[in-house]
């Protein structure tokens, strides 16, 4: 299994032609605590892109966007009872969705694990 | 680099974990260890906030309290030594200016005006004060606030004297009360005062001097430095309004649901700005008006998410919103038709395409837990 990171914090982790997509722990620590989360239908065929999901925190509404195209096989019905699990679990328990993958070129470009720690050191 | 400016207690906030950011101009911390934490701790303990980026002025002249009676609809010429009272400066056409807060120390009138404002309000007073009246801008004090249950206890606890022999200490003043008192020397202006609805006290202190009672007041073990972010999910609980946000130059006290700052001598001698379009508003209600709102599920509304009718027309505003950590759900204040203003009402709300349903709640939301002096 591959796991991804993208520019906007988002973690892509890859099996096959499917991805598991949540928000990095650099993520929830600058949101603060998150009280909602919305995640997408399953049967929802979204581009690169494009919103995905959103999440509240105390403060202020922030996009989780698609991070490759295709279509959502499921959302993470754990965080409508428990949004906080994202700020407890983000790179696990706290994953908001998985999707099919239509283009696994979309990958490159992404961001492995070594990559992302110096882009957020850098930020 | 940022243009921000820099508070006396900066390097304090980043030495105890603040997350700085931009806010009215100057660099502040919105948060220490999280909002939630933050904002429940100061519910059930006692925070300091720094304040210092709030406008301090003295009004100074025999005459200042009917001169500033001139641009607010309170009575400050019955304000007496000690007492601190919430008023509005209004605009010609009746709109807020500000909100701020009036101390009569005895010697002269002490203002606390928003940060964000205070420029502008300096220059109002200049224009429509008579030269006669001195105004100072008091740059070089800090202003910190600490609020909670335990605040008083606290306080009492790191050796503030009375300012003369005989003459109180801090935790003997009632809320809304004020005087002046030394620690270690230094003086100190303190008021039973806040802006949490949790009993507490804000304390000018000389800029010099902030970081030490910073320090002294968070080594106490109630006392946690608290940021921005959770000020105002406080304030918001407490259901008072924010300036900016939930009032401003087009919203009138009436519209405001601040009535209650129009005081009966000034609405019987109608004598203040616009005094005949509020009066008229006051006796037969605005068209409009701020109201609480409980929000259905957990989603919060944000500020500037519309009020929509059944047809989906846009009837009014949300001015501010979030979650309400002690209530464990999603708050508004929304400006509202007002048909719709009474409690229970239903009010339908559109952001991002999503509608959300609201219901018209009593604020406070959380109970005001004040040290009032007991009526005899």
């Amino acid at each position: 299994m591959a796991r991804y990171f993208t520019e906007d914090h988002e973690w892509i982790d890859i099996e096959g032609d499917h991805a598991t997509i949540g928000i990095t722990d650099y993520a929830q620590e600058q949101l603060g605590d998150i009280v909602f989360v919305e995640v997408p239908e399953s049967g929802t065929v979204l581009e690169k892109g494009a919103d995905a999901a959103v999440v509240e925190s105390v403060k202020a509404a922030s996009d989780v966007y698609a991070p490759v195209s295709g279509e959502i096989l499921e959302g993470n019905d754990a965080l409508a009872d428990e949004p906080a699990l994202v700020n407890t679990s983000p790179e696990e328990d706290g994953w908001f969705f998985r999707m099919s993958l239509s283009d696994a070129d979309e990958l490159e470009g992404l961001m492995d694990a070594k990559e992302y720690k110096a882009f957020v050191d850098s930020l | 680099m940022s243009d921000d400016e820099k508070l006396p207690l900066d390097s304090w906030h980043r030495a105890q974990g603040g997350r700085m950011v931009s806010f009215a101009g100057y660099s502040m911390p919105i948060q220490y260890e999280g909002i939630m934490a933050e904002h429940l701790w100061t519910r059930e303990s006692a925070g300091l906030f720094d304040v210092s980026h709030m406008g301090q002025l003295q009004l100074i002249g025999d005459d200042a309290a009917e001169a500033l009676e001139a641009i607010v609809p309170g009575d400050i010429s019955a304000l007496k030594p000690g007492r601190v009272r919430y008023t509005l400066l209004l605009a010609e056409d009746g709109g807020i200016l500000d909100d701020l807060m009036v101390t009569n120390t005895g010697k002269h009138l002490y203002l606390v005006v928003n940060g964000a404002t205070k420029h502008d309000d300096i220059a109002y007073m200049r224009r429509h004060l008579p030269d006669s009246i001195g105004l100072n801008h008091l740059e070089g004090d800090a202003l910190l606030a600490l609020q909670g249950p335990k605040a008083a206890e606290a306080l009492a606890r790191i050796g503030i004297k009375p300012f003369k022999d005989g003459w109180p200490v801090p935790t003997e003043l009632f809320f809304m009360q004020a005087g002046p008192f030394l620690w270690n020397d230094v003086p100190l202006g303190i008021s039973r005062s806040g802006y949490t609805g949790e009993d507490g006290f804000e304390i000018s202190v000389p800029a010099d001097k902030a970081e030490a009672l910073a320090q002294a007041l968070v080594d106490q073990p109630e006392v946690k430095p608290i940021g921005l972010g959770a000020r105002d999910s406080l304030r918001l609980e407490a259901g008072l309004p924010l300036y900016g946000h939930d009032i401003d130059d087009r919203t009138t006290p009436i519209e405001a649901d601040l009535g209650f700052a129009l005081s009966k001598r000034r609405r019987e001698a109608a004598d203040f700005p616009a005094a005949s379009k509020i009066l008229s508003q006051r006796e037969h209600g605005a068209e409009r008006k701020r109201v609480g709102l409980i929000i259905e599920g957990r989603q919060p509304v944000r500020e500037g998410a519309a009020v929509v009718d059944d047809d989906g027309k846009e009837v009014g505003k949300v001015t501010s919103g979030g979650f309400s950590p002690s209530l464990g759900q999603p708050i508004a204040m929304a400006y509202v038709p007002a048909a719709q203003s009474e409690l229970g009402s239903t009010i339908t709300i559109e952001q991002r395409g999503k509608p959300f349903t609201g219901t018209v709640a009593a604020m406070p939301f959380v109970p005001h837990n004040y040290h009032r002096q007991p009526k005899l």
